[in-house]
């Protein structure tokens, strides 16, 4: 199957990015060098293109009922201009995904804004390549429990760029007509970018303040050169993203390899018990017995490198676990990494082992995020 | 892009270079290699003293995002290693056929050299 492209890979490409796949998109991993982008985001601003990122629209008098059975979280928390970080469980309680819901201003039926008479109005956003099976699970859920709600697939009509950092505010209030520094972590609005009409959020993915604004397709270029900072690939995000003890999907949870729960994954915040979802009976069977294992975060004391899929072994050389995700800090210029183990092993402090290429390397497991983030 | 491909050297395909410098072979990894690699951040160097054979795995280096093998371009016993990459990795980036050379090997038979790629042919294999 070919590559899906996001709108600025011609930009990309004449910048000098490098590309991987990832969830079927062609997207630029590396512009100039993962620590300099790296760097750029936790001291000043870097802007990354995350428009492989799926984006699902859900509207109409039961578009609320949707989305709280079909998120662990609960929407009826979001007023117009909120948004949450959920989690997309399996009848056993599994994450099959994670995302953020926005609640947008509500629409009438020609698709306006009319917060006063409207139906409410979601935006959500899955992960790369998941966007059609998430949009079909929407729509066959809709179907089976008769909700009245329209649900559309928007990935490919609206670009998406994160920009992050300290000085990611002040970037992005000076390239909006409207003020943004108003509005706090999760909440959004709609602003025009040199007369774009663009949705802005203060949300983002590597630990610093940050926003992402949703932009039309068509309009991607031009908004995004707009931005003066450090362009910056997945591999940095990938970087960030351990620092702060942020999931990766595909790697830290993957539904079809070693489905994990929120609780396990360390998103038990993400869950609301008192919603009707799917997945949320077994949860709440998870909740009062407990879990087994969990995602912790350590540092390696012996030279080397953590990668996914190494072994975590405990001090007498048993396997225990799996290396989910790791890397060399740029910032903390330190091994680290995330895996599933036994709560037993769990407790910041405690002493592991990561198997790297045949070899025993010493680690201990730390509390997360590994450096201080907003 | 263009990468730098020295001529006084011979190449692995698996991109190590070697440098025969009066009887003793210096091995680093080319231009191209750092920079499919990205940031250098972990080198792991056999001992002095260690024996080689042609083609065997001799260490790994290590980039922020990929891991890759290192490859013995001749036969011998490592008579130097560049110690000063386990402090500064990112030497292999800034001067990869300089400062961010490897190990030296005393080669048991010079004419193994003979067998690997002219800096044109490897050149073209990664053009």
């Amino acid at each position: 199957m070919p590559l899906q492209t996001p709108p600025l890979r011609g930009l990309h490409d004449e910048r000098g990015a490098k590309f991987t796949e990832f969830g079927g998109w062609d997207m630029p991993v590396e512009f100039d060098s993962i620590q300099s982008e790296h760097a750029a985001v936790r001291e000043a601003a870097g802007i990354f293109d995350v428009s492989h990122m799926g984006q699902i629209h859900a509207t109409g008098p039961d578009a609320t009922e949707l989305m709280q059975r079909l998120t662990t979280n609960d929407v009826t928390r979001l007023a117009v201009g909120d948004s949450q970080y959920a989690a997309i469980t399996d009848e056993d309680g599994t994450i099959i995904d994670d995302t953020v819901v926005y609640r947008l201003p509500n629409e009438t039926d020609d698709g306006a804004r009319a917060d006063e008479d409207g139906e409410p109005t979601y935006l959500f956003v899955p992960n790369a390549g998941t966007d059609e099976s998430t949009h079909e699970r929407w729509i066959t859920h809709r179907n089976e429990w008769d909700l009245e709600a329209t649900v559309d697939n928007r990935t490919d009509e609206y670009a998406m760029f994160a920009v992050q950092g300290p000085e990611a505010a002040d970037l992005v209030d000076d390239a909006t007509a409207e003020s943004i520094t108003a509005l706090d972590r999760f909440e959004a609005q709609y602003a025009t970018v040199d007369g774009v009409d663009c949705w802005v959020a203060r949300t983002g993915y590597t630990g610093e303040d940050g926003f992402e604004l949703i932009v039309p397709w068509s309009e991607a270029e031009h908004v995004w050169s707009l931005f003066d900072c450090q362009p910056c690939g997945l591999g940095a995000r990938d970087t960030l993203r351990i620092e702060a003890g942020l999931l990766l999907a595909g790697q830290d949870f993957d539904h079809d390899s070693d489905p994990r729960t929120p609780y396990e994954a360390g998103i038990g915040f993400t869950v609301a018990l008192e919603t009707e979802f799917v997945g949320r009976d077994a949860l709440a069977e998870l909740e009062r017995e407990g879990i087994e294992e969990k995602l912790v975060g350590f540092q390696l004391i012996d030279r080397g490198v953590p990668r996914h899929g190494y072994d975590i072994t405990n001090t007498d050389s048993r396997v225990i676990g799996t290396v989910t995700s790791g890397t060399m800090s740029p910032s903390l210029e330190q091994p680290i990494g995330l895996g599933y183990v036994p709560v037993e092993y769990a407790e910041p402090g405690t002493t592991l082992q990561v198997v790297v290429r045949g070899q025993s390397k010493k680690a201990r497991v730390e509390t997360t995020p590994f450096i201080d983030t907003v | 892009m263009s990468f730098d491909v020295p001529d006084d050297r011979r190449y692995l395909e698996s991109h190590e270079w070697a440098l025969e410098i009066d009887g003793t072979v210096r091995v680093g990894i080319s231009d191209f290699a750092q920079d499919e690699l990205g940031d250098v951040v972990f080198v792991e160097l056999p001992d002095e003293g260690d024996t080689l054979t042609q083609e065997e795995e001799f260490g790994v280096v290590e980039s922020i995002k990929a891991v890759s093998d290192l490859y013995a371009p001749v036969s011998g016993e490592v008579t130097a290693v560049n110690d000063d990459l386990f402090d500064a990795p990112e030497l292999v980036n800034d001067d990869p056929f300089g400062d961010g050379w490897m190990l030296e090997i005393e080669a048991d038979d010079a004419s193994e050299l003979d067998d690997l790629l002219t800096a044109d042919e490897y050149e073209d294999q990664i053009a």
